[in-house]
């Protein structure tokens, strides 16, 4: 029973981070139509945006107060990668909107030289970030069942993202001109919407959740130039599979790739297990080729 | 096309063809092998641009293809080279015996055939799950990228059958002739010559075919042609699969000349850099994805082996240059290349006016994208 329960939650543990990493992904690919391959990069941004306030904290501050770096390196690592995010749509993306495969190539481009970049500025090597002290141990659910704290908190981090994006998104009235520009770009323009402004925004908003997902990574393991690049094809396929322009499409997609993922990988073996998922994920879309949920309009071509 | 630019276009071509049959003469034999191996990528390349180019459909997943066609390649030169007896990396996984998949692979003239077909029947497969339910454009680009993740997972999983992380190498003859003999080698490089040469001459006549045709107007309008009354599926899986079968054969050549296949070599990256040479090269034309692969990588040998950092900032600009300021490629530079070297010239784009012309020029413009 402890055995199945630990597997489920490891699942959920693995959903929550895909979540985290596919909502960017989700808005930037479901507005837009932007293949941001640079995303794990801004995923990297993030996570060194950690390493560094966990740096500055252990110079300037005292030591009683380094158990608080974590909580500010989470709005920092939002921020930087917002803020790379919005230069990046501003000097490049904008010239790609409507050209999905040619900004996939693009962006890949820029991912390599954001990698480089950190390469040169950071050093090849992966560098640890020590957890502050409240995160480490576990929670003893009974003999054989602990479930670590830094899990629990990246769940507890991606379930108030996901609060926050759902109240930004269906709720707020930047969120409304978004999902108008979304569904129908000439007509939001037509009825005054700035779609230069709102498509700025968006891809900085996407951006700077990468960011997050940077800096929650760092309690996983030691963070490199390439720590993006491990988990950007998967939360590509979350958002294939939970379909585009629905946040619920996306939860739903994280969970099933997370926990189906899981669940095979204790069954067969690791390998075995992702040929499984990309197998069944193939045989879903047969049924349903736009995806679980998918914002139903009507132009032929889209 | 006029019969000016004809007899320029064959002197193009006579000038490519006597610098490749020369090339022995005035390269040293490191060179000569890398040259060789760049004209197997060439071969790659030019199956991609097949599908990107003409078809509009961007796959990076053929690393894959090439892969599959290298390890064939490959199984059956460690047979060769372990002369009956286990291969090595069998005996330290403890294998006692020869896996049945592994069997046929002995001989030749079946590792041969199965080097292009196995990578063709794959794309097959994959094309029709996903072209028939109309699963196209960036959903495909993704779902190729994830069967490259899948595939090198489980070739470096399944280590006692695969040789795992690293690979399949410690080759030493082909038909009994030495592969570390420079005589072998030369042989090799006029083999791959003649591959490409073949190959060139293949898809040239593809693309100006019937077939090629409907190609185009597919990339340019899958719609309307569907409309008219063809099945682009079956069109999109065909092309997908030739694609496919030509990486196959680039990879067997590619392990022959470079002497060992593993799984990082058919990962992400060198699948996304295939796609660059083409893009670099010029789409859309045959010639352009040819030279786009050979210029690419003697670039970057060049370039790399004196700064290797900055080697990677010089590719990462490029991707975004050529995407922005060079759609075309290269070849996009002189007036009217593309155009010349496209295939067909003006009658493929009579046809393309009575099938696909009434696309708008923004859609057009999205759907090459």
């Amino acid at each position: 029973m402890d055995v199945i329960l630990l597997q489920i939650f490891n699942g959920l543990s693995v959903s929550s981070i895909l979540l985290l990493i596919a909502l960017g992904l989700a808005i930037t690919f479901g507005l837009m139509k932007v293949i941001n391959m640079a995303h794990g990069e801004l995923i990297m941004i993030g996570a060194y945006a950690t390493y560094v306030t966990q740096n500055l904290f252990m110079e300037y501050m005292p030591a009683s107060s380094f158990g608080w770096y974590f909580i500010t390196a989470i709005p920092v690592s939002f921020i930087v990668a917002f803020v790379f995010g919005f230069v990046l749509e501003g000097v490049l993306i904008r010239f790609l909107y409507g050209r999905p495969l040619d900004s996939l190539l693009a962006t890949w481009g820029i991912g390599m030289i954001l990698q480089q970049l950190a390469r040169t500025l950071f050093g090849a090597p992966n560098v640890g970030v020590k957890s502050p002290e409240w995160l480490n141990g576990g929670w003893a659910v009974t003999e054989g069942l602990v479930l670590p704290y830094k899990r629990l908190f990246i769940i507890g981090l991606v379930a108030v993202c996901l609060l926050c994006m759902f109240v930004y998104i269906y709720r707020s009235h930047t969120g409304r001109r978004m999902r108008a520009v979304m569904q129908n770009r000439e007509m939001a323009s037509c009825l005054g919407i700035s779609t230069r402004r709102v498509d700025a925004m968006t891809f900085a908003v996407g951006s700077g959740i990468a960011g997050i997902a940077g800096c929650a990574l760092t309690l996983l393991g030691p963070i490199g130039p390439a720590i993006g690049t491990y988990y950007i094809i998967d939360a590509f396929m979350v958002v294939v599979l939970g379909g585009v322009g629905k946040l619920v499409g996306t939860v739903a997609g994280a969970l099933g790739i997370g926990l189906t993922n899981t669940l095979f990988e204790y069954w067969t073996t690791a390998s075995l297990g992702k040929v499984l998922v990309f197998l069944l994920i193939v045989a879903f879309l047969q049924w349903r080729p736009m995806g679980l949920v998918a914002v139903r309009s009507r132009s032929l071509d889209s | 096309m006029s019969s000016v630019t004809r007899v320029k276009l064959l002197v193009g071509y006579g000038a490519a063809s006597a610098f490749l049959l020369c090339a022995p003469l005035f390269l040293n034999d490191f060179r000569l092998n890398l040259l060789a191996k760049f004209l197997a990528f060439a071969i790659v390349a030019i199956g991609l641009d097949l599908l990107w180019g003409y078809t509009g459909i961007l796959s990076l997943g053929h690393g894959v293809f090439f892969g599959i066609g290298a390890y064939a390649m490959a199984m059956y030169l460690k047979l060769e080279a372990s002369g009956g007896k286990l291969p090595d990396f069998m005996n330290w996984s403890g294998l006692t015996q020869l896996p049945w998949f592994w069997k046929p692979f002995e001989y030749f003239w079946f590792a041969f055939p199965m080097g292009i077909l196995l990578p063709a029947l794959l794309a097959l497969m994959l094309g029709f799950f996903t072209f028939r339910n109309r699963i196209r454009g960036v959903y495909f680009t993704i779902l190729t990228q994830a069967l490259v993740i899948i595939t090198v997972t489980l070739f470096v999983g399944q280590q006692a059958y695969t040789g795992g992380t690293n690979g399949v190498t410690g080759f030493k003859t082909l038909f009994g002739f030495s592969l570390a003999s420079q005589d072998t080698k030369n042989v090799l490089y006029f083999v791959t010559v003649a591959f490409l040469v073949v190959t060139f001459l293949l898809c040239q006549a593809l693309v100006r075919s019937r077939f090629g045709k409907v190609l185009k107007a597919i990339r340019d309008g899958e719609n309307r042609v569907r409309f008219i009354g063809y099945n682009p599926a079956a069109y999109q899986m065909v092309a997908f699969g030739i694609s496919a079968g030509l990486a196959g054969l680039a990879g067997m050549l590619f392990v022959l000349h470079v002497g060992i296949i593993s799984p990082s070599m058919m990962a992400i990256v060198p699948s996304i850099e295939m796609v660059l040479w083409v893009a670099v090269g010029g789409r859309g034309t045959i010639a352009g994805a040819a030279f786009g692969a050979v210029f690419m990588n003697t670039a970057k040998s060049l370039f790399s082996e004196n700064y290797p950092e900055v080697w990677l900032y010089f590719v990462g600009g490029l991707f975004v240059a050529v995407v922005i300021f060079l759609p075309k490629g290269i070849l996009g530079l002189f007036p009217k290349g593309p155009e010349l070297l496209a295939g067909g010239g003006k009658s493929s784009s009579g046809f393309r006016r009575s099938v696909a012309g009434w696309v708008s020029g923004r859609k057009r413009k999205e759907e090459n994208a």
